[in-house]
């Protein structure tokens, strides 16, 4: 049973340590759940990006609440690199597990399956390939003359991610976006704030249902209006670059960073 | 017919395309895009075949409804024909590194990551090495981190790599037999002895002296009409950079 809880309650039940993937800036991004998180003073997370970070990546980051990232890429898009992030891997703050989009994807699939590993092309001869222990080249057992890339299986042990509208019953309505359908799947629990809760069950209408994740996956539901500010919402509001290219100028220091974060809070 | 470099460069895109039925083009890279769409307008006005172009991170200007792993699906299926890459640093065995400079993992200058390269580079016909910068600093000899490797290999599956190496000053090919690169021409106002100096590796054809041909004054005027508003929905402020038709 999808459990319906205020953002802070579930803030709470998300605990230091964890495997925690997230969403890219935009496409399920929650940048006001992760400051609830870093006022916690949550610590120690290996965080999946789905397949790549942005701006709540790296604020998590720069409040140092993460141990491990594992992402194909940080970036804040329009607003250039992201400044947490690479000074973290200028000062070796923390294990970086650099990968490559459709290999993420690759390590979800499989623990979607509740496979051990997944098979993908591509990768070798890469130098991301000499730093990922999980990942290994392997000859084809169908074809011994072909070698092939297995990369091992990602399960999240949390999914964070906010989407538009949940109905009543838990079901979470996702649309196209079904890499973060497949981060649910592949994840233990999955933790979702949306924009409104329905009455009406999303799984009634056959238009809609393809494009939702069932309850059976939620573990809780949060409404949070305007929660991906300023990162954005597909279909619902855009990014607010403006406020992202202030964050990137004030966060290109420690103390910048620690400012806007105490400073800025939300546009709710 | 006098046009503007960025000019010179779409429209040299949109000859490197030529032929291919799928583009796809990564998010923010709107001179690639700008390329496909005058290559699709310019196949149109030729009664040639449709081509698709797909615009990562664009609702409109992308059909997938797989999530962003269909993307990468696709391009295992060789339903995809050209994609780009750009790069932090390009080597001349056409290696890319969109990791970082000084060391790794600890890197001293680090960039965003290799997103979905080290895959997309060997899956993909025809990439498109598409950096505006022609320095040293940019084009060298051996990257400092492989995010994707220029060849492979026997034994590796490979049906993809580097076609072309474009930057604002010159236009290269890229040799796969060989893997090396080879000057095809040199842009309006630029020489091979100044393309020499401001790349950083060894090169063929380095007296060439063909000059990168311009668009003529139907392919501009299509440039300053149609494709200027067509870019204008999702490069808004691009678009407003280029010229306009008079």
């Amino acid at each position: 049973m999808t459990e319906f809880v205020s953002p802070e309650a579930m803030a709470a039940m998300i605990p230091s340590g964890v495997k925690l993937g997230l969403a890219p800036d935009g496409s399920g991004s929650c940048p006001a759940m992760i400051r609830l998180l870093i006022e916690r003073g949550i610590r120690d997370l290996h965080v999946v990006c789905t397949p790549i970070g942005g701006m709540q990546v790296d604020m998590l980051i720069g409040a140092g609440s993460v141990a491990v990232l594992e992402t194909s890429a940080v970036s804040l898009g329009e607003a250039g690199g992201a400044p947490c992030f690479a000074r973290a891997i200028r000062n070796g703050e923390i294990r970086m597990l650099d990968a490559t989009c459709p290999a993420v994807f690759a390590g979800l699939s499989a623990a979607e399956k509740g496979v051990p590993f997944m098979p993908i092309r591509g990768i070798i001869g890469s130098d991301v390939l000499k730093s990922r222990s999980d990942w290994k080249i392997t000859t084809n057992p169908f074809d011994e003359s072909e070698t092939i890339v297995v990369v091992s299986a990602i399960q999240p042990d949390i999914a964070l991610i906010h989407a538009p509208e949940a109905d009543r019953f838990g079901n979470v309505r996702l649309g196209r976006r079904r890499e973060i359908m497949l981060l649910a799947h592949a994840s233990k629990k999955t933790f979702v704030t949306v924009e409104r809760i329905s009455d009406a069950s999303l799984l009634d209408d056959e238009k809609l249902a393809a494009g939702v994740l069932p309850a059976m996956y939620v573990t809780a539901v949060a409404e949070y209006r305007n929660a991906a500010w300023p990162t954005g919402l597909y279909a619902e509001y855009e990014l607010d670059a403006r406020e992202v290219e202030t964050y990137a100028r004030a966060a290109r220091t420690p103390e910048g960073f620690q400012a806007y974060m105490a400073g800025t809070k939300s546009a709710a | 017919m006098e046009c503007t470099n960025r000019e010179l460069l779409i429209y040299t895109i949109s000859r490197l395309l030529s032929g291919v039925r799928h583009v796809a083009v990564g998010m923010s890279s709107p001179m690639p895009a700008a390329g496909a769409m005058l290559l699709r307008a310019r196949n149109k006005k030729q009664g040639l075949g449709d081509v698709q172009v797909s615009i990562l991170g664009s609702v409109k200007h992308n059909s997938f409804t797989g999530g962003s792993e269909e993307l990468f699906d696709c391009a295992a299926q060789g339903r995809i024909d050209a994609f780009f890459l750009g790069g932090g640093q390009i080597d001349g065995k056409g290696n890319v590194n969109l990791v970082g400079a000084g060391g790794y993992p600890n890197s001293q200058v680090r960039w965003s990551g290799s997103y979905g390269s080290a895959y997309l580079y060997f899956l993909v016909p025809r990439v498109i090495l598409f950096r505006e910068e022609h320095s040293p600093r940019v084009l060298v000899d051996q990257v400092d981190f492989i995010s994707a490797p220029g060849v492979s290999a026997e034994g590796v599956y490979r049906r993809g790599g580097p076609h072309a190496l474009l930057t604002k000053a010159a236009l290269f090919s890229f040799q796969r037999d060989i893997g090396r690169f080879r000057l095809e021409s040199v842009h309006p106002g630029r020489s091979a002895a100044e393309i020499r100096e401001m790349t950083g590796f060894l090169f063929d054809n380095d007296h060439c002296e063909v000059v990168t041909p311009g668009p003529d004054a139907a392919t501009l005027a299509l440039m300053r009409g149609q494709i200027r508003t067509e870019l204008a929905e999702t490069y808004p402020q691009f678009a407003a950079s280029l010229p306009e038709a008079v």
